[in-house]
Protein backbone atom coordinates (compact mmCIF):
# COMPACT_ATOMS: atom_id res chain seq x y z
CA UNK A 1 0.00 0.00 0.00
CA UNK A 2 1.17 3.55 -0.72
CA UNK A 3 0.12 5.89 2.08
CA UNK A 4 0.50 9.65 2.10
CA UNK A 5 0.68 11.20 5.56
CA UNK A 6 0.34 14.98 5.95
CA UNK A 7 1.92 16.48 9.06
CA UNK A 8 5.06 15.09 10.72
CA UNK A 9 4.24 16.08 14.27
CA UNK A 10 4.18 13.46 17.02
CA UNK A 11 1.26 11.62 15.45
CA UNK A 12 2.48 11.80 11.85
CA UNK A 13 6.06 10.83 12.62
CA UNK A 14 5.16 7.80 14.73
CA UNK A 15 2.49 6.73 12.28
CA UNK A 16 4.91 6.92 9.35
CA UNK A 17 7.52 4.86 11.19
CA UNK A 18 4.98 2.15 12.06
CA UNK A 19 3.52 2.03 8.56
CA UNK A 20 7.00 1.64 7.07
CA UNK A 21 7.82 -1.08 9.62
CA UNK A 22 4.72 -2.95 8.43
CA UNK A 23 6.06 -2.98 4.88
CA UNK A 24 4.12 -0.07 3.38
CA UNK A 25 5.46 2.64 1.13
CA UNK A 26 4.92 5.97 2.90
CA UNK A 27 5.58 9.65 2.25
CA UNK A 28 5.04 12.18 5.00
CA UNK A 29 4.76 15.91 4.20
CA UNK A 30 5.90 18.53 6.71
CA UNK A 31 5.65 22.32 6.31
CA UNK A 32 7.88 23.43 9.17
CA UNK A 33 11.53 23.61 8.04
CA UNK A 34 13.07 22.82 11.44
CA UNK A 35 10.72 19.93 12.06
CA UNK A 36 11.35 18.62 8.55
CA UNK A 37 15.12 18.61 9.20
CA UNK A 38 14.67 16.67 12.45
CA UNK A 39 12.38 14.05 10.94
CA UNK A 40 14.49 13.75 7.78
CA UNK A 41 17.44 12.51 9.83
CA UNK A 42 15.48 9.35 10.58
CA UNK A 43 13.03 8.96 7.72
CA UNK A 44 15.29 10.32 4.94
CA UNK A 45 13.59 10.19 1.52
CA UNK A 46 10.23 9.28 3.07
CA UNK A 47 9.68 12.85 4.20
CA UNK A 48 9.04 15.81 1.89
CA UNK A 49 9.09 19.48 2.75
CA UNK A 50 6.08 21.62 1.83
CA UNK A 51 2.58 22.81 2.66
CA UNK A 52 0.40 19.74 2.29
CA UNK A 53 -2.70 21.80 1.62
CA UNK A 54 -1.21 22.98 -1.68
CA UNK A 55 -2.11 20.85 -4.66
CA UNK A 56 1.34 20.85 -6.28
CA UNK A 57 2.91 19.61 -3.04
CA UNK A 58 0.42 16.74 -2.88
CA UNK A 59 1.02 15.97 -6.56
CA UNK A 60 4.81 15.99 -6.11
CA UNK A 61 4.34 13.47 -3.28
CA UNK A 62 2.40 11.22 -5.65
CA UNK A 63 -1.17 11.67 -4.39
CA UNK A 64 -2.50 10.41 -7.71
CA UNK A 65 -1.27 6.89 -6.95
CA UNK A 66 -1.91 6.95 -3.17
CA UNK A 67 -4.11 4.20 -1.74
CA UNK A 68 -4.68 6.18 1.39
CA UNK A 69 -4.27 9.76 2.60
CA UNK A 70 -3.97 10.45 6.32
CA UNK A 71 -4.15 14.11 7.38
CA UNK A 72 -2.80 14.56 10.90
CA UNK A 73 -1.71 18.20 11.12
CA UNK A 74 -2.55 20.32 14.16
CA UNK A 75 -5.14 22.32 12.18
CA UNK A 76 -8.58 20.83 11.65
CA UNK A 77 -9.39 23.01 8.65
CA UNK A 78 -6.19 21.81 6.94
CA UNK A 79 -6.98 18.16 7.65
CA UNK A 80 -10.53 18.60 6.36
CA UNK A 81 -9.52 20.19 3.08
CA UNK A 82 -6.58 17.84 2.45
CA UNK A 83 -8.95 14.88 2.75
CA UNK A 84 -11.58 16.63 0.65
CA UNK A 85 -9.25 17.25 -2.31
CA UNK A 86 -7.64 13.81 -1.89
CA UNK A 87 -10.99 12.12 -2.31
CA UNK A 88 -12.84 14.44 -4.65
CA UNK A 89 -10.05 15.75 -6.89
CA UNK A 90 -7.60 12.85 -6.89
CA UNK A 91 -10.00 9.96 -6.34
CA UNK A 92 -8.18 8.55 -3.29
CA UNK A 93 -10.53 5.90 -1.93
CA UNK A 94 -9.53 5.90 1.70
CA UNK A 95 -8.90 9.00 3.79
CA UNK A 96 -8.43 9.41 7.52
CA UNK A 97 -8.50 12.80 9.21
CA UNK A 98 -7.31 13.83 12.62
CA UNK A 99 -9.75 16.10 14.41
CA UNK A 100 -7.94 18.10 17.11
CA UNK A 101 -10.94 19.86 18.61
CA UNK A 102 -13.88 17.46 19.08
CA UNK A 103 -16.26 20.39 18.54
CA UNK A 104 -15.11 20.38 14.93
CA UNK A 105 -16.26 16.78 14.36
CA UNK A 106 -19.57 18.17 13.07
CA UNK A 107 -17.72 19.93 10.23
CA UNK A 108 -16.01 16.69 9.20
CA UNK A 109 -19.42 15.06 9.19
CA UNK A 110 -20.98 17.88 7.16
CA UNK A 111 -18.32 17.57 4.45
CA UNK A 112 -18.50 13.76 4.71
CA UNK A 113 -14.86 13.31 5.72
CA UNK A 114 -14.93 9.98 7.56
CA UNK A 115 -13.40 8.62 9.62
CA UNK A 116 -12.30 11.65 11.60
CA UNK A 117 -10.32 10.64 14.65
CA UNK A 118 -10.25 12.84 17.72
CA UNK A 119 -7.83 11.82 20.48
CA UNK A 120 -9.66 14.10 22.90
CA UNK A 121 -12.92 12.40 22.05
CA UNK A 122 -11.37 8.94 22.44
CA UNK A 123 -9.99 9.84 25.87
CA UNK A 124 -13.35 11.29 26.88
CA UNK A 125 -14.95 7.99 25.92
CA UNK A 126 -12.40 6.06 27.95
CA UNK A 127 -13.17 8.29 30.93
CA UNK A 128 -16.85 7.54 30.45
CA UNK A 129 -15.96 3.86 30.36
CA UNK A 130 -14.14 4.16 33.70
CA UNK A 131 -16.85 6.34 35.19
CA UNK A 132 -19.94 4.85 33.60
CA UNK A 133 -22.41 7.30 35.08
CA UNK A 134 -23.13 8.87 31.71
CA UNK A 135 -25.37 5.91 30.84
CA UNK A 136 -24.05 4.67 27.53
CA UNK A 137 -20.89 4.58 25.58
CA UNK A 138 -20.00 4.08 21.92
CA UNK A 139 -17.60 1.18 21.67
CA UNK A 140 -17.42 1.03 17.89
CA UNK A 141 -18.71 3.14 15.02
CA UNK A 142 -18.83 1.84 11.47
CA UNK A 143 -20.19 4.95 9.74
CA UNK A 144 -20.00 3.50 6.22
CA UNK A 145 -21.88 0.37 7.23
CA UNK A 146 -24.20 2.49 9.38
CA UNK A 147 -23.69 0.19 12.36
CA UNK A 148 -22.48 0.80 15.87
CA UNK A 149 -21.92 -1.06 19.10
CA UNK A 150 -22.85 0.63 22.35
CA UNK A 151 -22.50 -0.33 25.98
CA UNK A 152 -25.40 0.60 28.26
CA UNK A 153 -25.62 0.28 31.99
CA UNK A 154 -28.85 -1.05 33.49
CA UNK A 155 -30.13 1.48 36.03
CA UNK A 156 -32.03 0.22 39.10
CA UNK A 157 -35.77 0.49 38.52
CA UNK A 158 -35.37 0.90 34.76
CA UNK A 159 -37.63 -1.10 32.41
CA UNK A 160 -34.65 -3.37 31.66
CA UNK A 161 -33.94 -4.15 35.33
CA UNK A 162 -35.00 -7.79 35.87
CA UNK A 163 -36.17 -8.24 32.29
CA UNK A 164 -35.15 -11.08 29.97
CA UNK A 165 -33.32 -10.25 26.73
CA UNK A 166 -36.45 -11.19 24.83
CA UNK A 167 -38.58 -8.75 26.79
CA UNK A 168 -36.09 -5.88 26.72
CA UNK A 169 -38.16 -4.22 24.03
CA UNK A 170 -35.24 -3.38 21.75
CA UNK A 171 -36.42 -2.00 18.40
CA UNK A 172 -35.87 -3.81 15.09
CA UNK A 173 -32.31 -3.15 14.02
CA UNK A 174 -30.88 -3.60 17.52
CA UNK A 175 -29.58 -6.76 19.16
CA UNK A 176 -28.15 -7.40 22.65
CA UNK A 177 -24.93 -9.34 22.04
CA UNK A 178 -23.29 -9.54 25.47
CA UNK A 179 -23.89 -8.94 29.15
CA UNK A 180 -21.02 -7.75 31.34
CA UNK A 181 -21.44 -8.62 35.01
CA UNK A 182 -18.95 -8.68 37.91
CA UNK A 183 -15.96 -8.26 35.63
CA UNK A 184 -16.86 -11.04 33.18
CA UNK A 185 -18.97 -11.14 30.09
CA UNK A 186 -21.18 -13.69 28.36
CA UNK A 187 -23.32 -13.99 25.26
CA UNK A 188 -26.93 -14.07 26.44
CA UNK A 189 -29.77 -16.33 25.37
CA UNK A 190 -33.22 -14.88 24.77
CA UNK A 191 -34.29 -15.92 28.30
CA UNK A 192 -31.18 -14.55 30.07
CA UNK A 193 -32.11 -11.93 32.64
CA UNK A 194 -30.39 -8.60 33.05
CA UNK A 195 -30.20 -6.84 36.41
CA UNK A 196 -29.31 -3.41 37.73
CA UNK A 197 -25.58 -2.76 37.44
CA UNK A 198 -25.13 -5.03 34.39
CA UNK A 199 -23.66 -3.55 31.27
CA UNK A 200 -25.28 -4.68 28.04
CA UNK A 201 -23.54 -4.52 24.66
CA UNK A 202 -25.94 -3.75 21.86
CA UNK A 203 -25.24 -3.76 18.12
CA UNK A 204 -27.58 -1.39 16.32
CA UNK A 205 -28.32 0.59 13.18
CA UNK A 206 -26.97 4.11 13.52
CA UNK A 207 -29.55 6.46 14.99
CA UNK A 208 -31.44 4.02 17.22
CA UNK A 209 -29.72 5.10 20.48
CA UNK A 210 -32.55 7.42 21.41
CA UNK A 211 -35.05 4.57 21.26
CA UNK A 212 -32.82 2.26 23.24
CA UNK A 213 -31.43 4.34 26.09
CA UNK A 214 -34.82 5.00 27.85
CA UNK A 215 -35.18 1.21 28.35
CA UNK A 216 -32.09 1.28 30.54
CA UNK A 217 -32.68 4.55 32.39
CA UNK A 218 -34.39 4.88 35.75
CA UNK A 219 -37.87 6.45 35.48
CA UNK A 220 -38.08 10.23 35.91
CA UNK A 221 -37.81 11.29 39.53
CA UNK A 222 -36.08 8.11 40.66
CA UNK A 223 -32.66 8.51 42.26
CA UNK A 224 -29.79 8.20 39.79
CA UNK A 225 -27.59 5.15 40.01
CA UNK A 226 -24.20 5.67 41.59
CA UNK B 1 -29.80 42.57 2.39
CA UNK B 2 -28.08 41.12 5.46
CA UNK B 3 -24.38 40.43 4.93
CA UNK B 4 -22.13 38.44 7.27
CA UNK B 5 -18.41 39.02 6.83
CA UNK B 6 -15.96 36.71 8.61
CA UNK B 7 -12.43 38.08 8.94
CA UNK B 8 -11.95 41.76 9.61
CA UNK B 9 -8.58 42.54 8.06
CA UNK B 10 -7.93 45.10 5.32
CA UNK B 11 -10.19 43.38 2.82
CA UNK B 12 -13.03 42.24 5.07
CA UNK B 13 -13.30 45.56 6.87
CA UNK B 14 -13.29 47.57 3.63
CA UNK B 15 -16.06 45.41 2.16
CA UNK B 16 -18.02 45.78 5.41
CA UNK B 17 -17.72 49.59 5.43
CA UNK B 18 -18.77 49.84 1.80
CA UNK B 19 -21.78 47.56 2.22
CA UNK B 20 -22.93 49.49 5.30
CA UNK B 21 -22.62 52.82 3.44
CA UNK B 22 -24.75 51.38 0.66
CA UNK B 23 -27.47 50.81 3.23
CA UNK B 24 -27.16 47.07 3.85
CA UNK B 25 -27.28 45.39 7.23
CA UNK B 26 -23.73 44.27 8.02
CA UNK B 27 -22.41 41.89 10.68
CA UNK B 28 -18.69 41.23 11.10
CA UNK B 29 -17.04 38.31 12.93
CA UNK B 30 -13.37 38.27 13.94
CA UNK B 31 -11.40 36.48 16.63
CA UNK B 32 -9.52 39.66 17.54
CA UNK B 33 -11.56 42.16 19.62
CA UNK B 34 -9.22 44.93 18.44
CA UNK B 35 -10.15 44.30 14.82
CA UNK B 36 -13.17 46.59 15.20
CA UNK B 37 -10.68 49.48 14.89
CA UNK B 38 -10.34 48.57 11.20
CA UNK B 39 -14.04 49.28 10.76
CA UNK B 40 -13.78 52.66 12.44
CA UNK B 41 -10.71 53.87 10.52
CA UNK B 42 -11.35 57.45 9.44
CA UNK B 43 -14.96 57.32 10.64
CA UNK B 44 -16.39 59.89 13.02
CA UNK B 45 -18.75 57.53 14.76
CA UNK B 46 -18.23 54.09 16.22
CA UNK B 47 -19.08 51.08 14.04
CA UNK B 48 -22.01 50.07 16.19
CA UNK B 49 -23.38 53.64 16.21
CA UNK B 50 -23.28 53.57 12.42
CA UNK B 51 -25.59 50.55 12.58
CA UNK B 52 -23.06 47.78 12.04
CA UNK B 53 -22.61 44.81 14.32
CA UNK B 54 -19.41 43.12 15.44
CA UNK B 55 -18.96 39.73 17.10
CA UNK B 56 -15.77 38.37 18.64
CA UNK B 57 -15.26 34.67 18.03
CA UNK B 58 -13.44 31.95 16.10
CA UNK B 59 -14.68 31.36 12.58
CA UNK B 60 -15.05 27.59 12.94
CA UNK B 61 -17.20 27.83 16.06
CA UNK B 62 -20.83 27.30 15.29
CA UNK B 63 -21.86 29.39 18.33
CA UNK B 64 -19.86 32.35 17.02
CA UNK B 65 -21.27 32.05 13.50
CA UNK B 66 -24.80 31.85 14.88
CA UNK B 67 -24.24 34.76 17.27
CA UNK B 68 -23.13 36.78 14.25
CA UNK B 69 -26.39 35.86 12.50
CA UNK B 70 -25.44 33.24 9.89
CA UNK B 71 -28.90 31.68 10.09
CA UNK B 72 -30.56 34.71 8.51
CA UNK B 73 -27.71 35.88 6.27
CA UNK B 74 -28.48 36.65 2.63
CA UNK B 75 -24.81 36.84 1.80
CA UNK B 76 -21.66 35.43 3.41
CA UNK B 77 -18.11 36.63 2.80
CA UNK B 78 -15.17 34.51 4.00
CA UNK B 79 -12.19 36.85 4.21
CA UNK B 80 -9.95 35.67 7.04
CA UNK B 81 -6.22 35.51 6.38
CA UNK B 82 -6.31 31.70 6.05
CA UNK B 83 -7.32 30.01 2.80
CA UNK B 84 -8.22 26.79 4.58
CA UNK B 85 -10.37 28.51 7.17
CA UNK B 86 -12.16 30.43 4.43
CA UNK B 87 -12.83 27.32 2.36
CA UNK B 88 -14.21 25.40 5.34
CA UNK B 89 -16.50 28.16 6.65
CA UNK B 90 -17.74 28.94 3.14
CA UNK B 91 -18.83 25.31 2.77
CA UNK B 92 -20.47 25.42 6.20
CA UNK B 93 -22.39 28.54 5.14
CA UNK B 94 -23.41 26.94 1.87
CA UNK B 95 -24.27 23.42 2.96
CA UNK B 96 -25.39 23.73 6.57
CA UNK B 97 -27.04 27.15 6.56
CA UNK B 98 -27.89 27.34 2.86
CA UNK B 99 -26.87 30.99 2.62
CA UNK B 100 -27.93 32.04 -0.90
CA UNK B 101 -24.75 33.95 -1.77
CA UNK B 102 -21.35 32.77 -0.51
CA UNK B 103 -18.13 34.44 -1.60
CA UNK B 104 -14.75 33.17 -0.46
CA UNK B 105 -11.31 34.72 -0.70
CA UNK B 106 -8.61 32.20 -1.66
CA UNK B 107 -5.02 33.36 -2.17
CA UNK B 108 -3.80 30.08 -3.70
CA UNK B 109 -4.76 30.20 -7.42
CA UNK B 110 -4.73 26.42 -7.92
CA UNK B 111 -7.24 25.73 -5.20
CA UNK B 112 -9.31 28.80 -6.07
CA UNK B 113 -9.78 27.30 -9.53
CA UNK B 114 -10.67 23.84 -8.28
CA UNK B 115 -13.14 25.00 -5.62
CA UNK B 116 -14.71 27.33 -8.20
CA UNK B 117 -15.35 24.23 -10.32
CA UNK B 118 -16.95 22.60 -7.27
CA UNK B 119 -19.50 25.39 -7.06
CA UNK B 120 -17.97 27.90 -4.66
CA UNK B 121 -17.75 31.52 -5.73
CA UNK B 122 -14.06 32.21 -5.15
CA UNK B 123 -12.14 35.46 -5.48
CA UNK B 124 -8.39 35.02 -5.89
CA UNK B 125 -6.45 38.27 -5.35
CA UNK B 126 -3.24 36.53 -6.45
CA UNK B 127 -4.72 35.57 -9.80
CA UNK B 128 -6.05 39.09 -10.31
CA UNK B 129 -2.64 40.59 -9.48
CA UNK B 130 -0.89 38.18 -11.88
CA UNK B 131 -3.25 39.09 -14.72
CA UNK B 132 -2.94 42.82 -14.06
CA UNK B 133 0.85 42.76 -13.77
CA UNK B 134 1.18 40.75 -16.94
CA UNK B 135 -1.25 43.07 -18.72
CA UNK B 136 0.68 46.12 -17.51
CA UNK B 137 3.96 44.72 -18.81
CA UNK B 138 2.45 43.90 -22.22
CA UNK B 139 0.93 47.36 -22.41
CA UNK B 140 4.23 49.05 -21.52
CA UNK B 141 6.22 46.99 -24.01
CA UNK B 142 3.55 47.50 -26.62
Amino acid sequence: MYALVVGAGKVGWNLTRELIARGNEVTVIESDAARYATVEEELEHSVQYGDGSELWVLERAGIERADMVIAVTGDDEDNLLICQVAREKYGVERVIARCNNPRNLQHFKLLDIQPAVSATDLILRLIEHEVPRYGFLHLLDLPRERLEIIEVEVAPGSPADGSTIEDLGLPDGALAIAILRDGTGFVPLSDSRVAAGDEVLVVLDTGLEEQISPRFRAPEGAPASS
Amino acid sequence: MFVLIVGCGRVGSAVARKMLQEGHEVSVLDEDPEAIAQLEKGAEREWVDQGGSFTVGTALEIEALEAAGIERADAFVASTDGDNTNLVIAQIAQRRYEVPTVVVRVLDPARATWYEQQGLRTVCPTKIAIDMLEGAVHEAVG
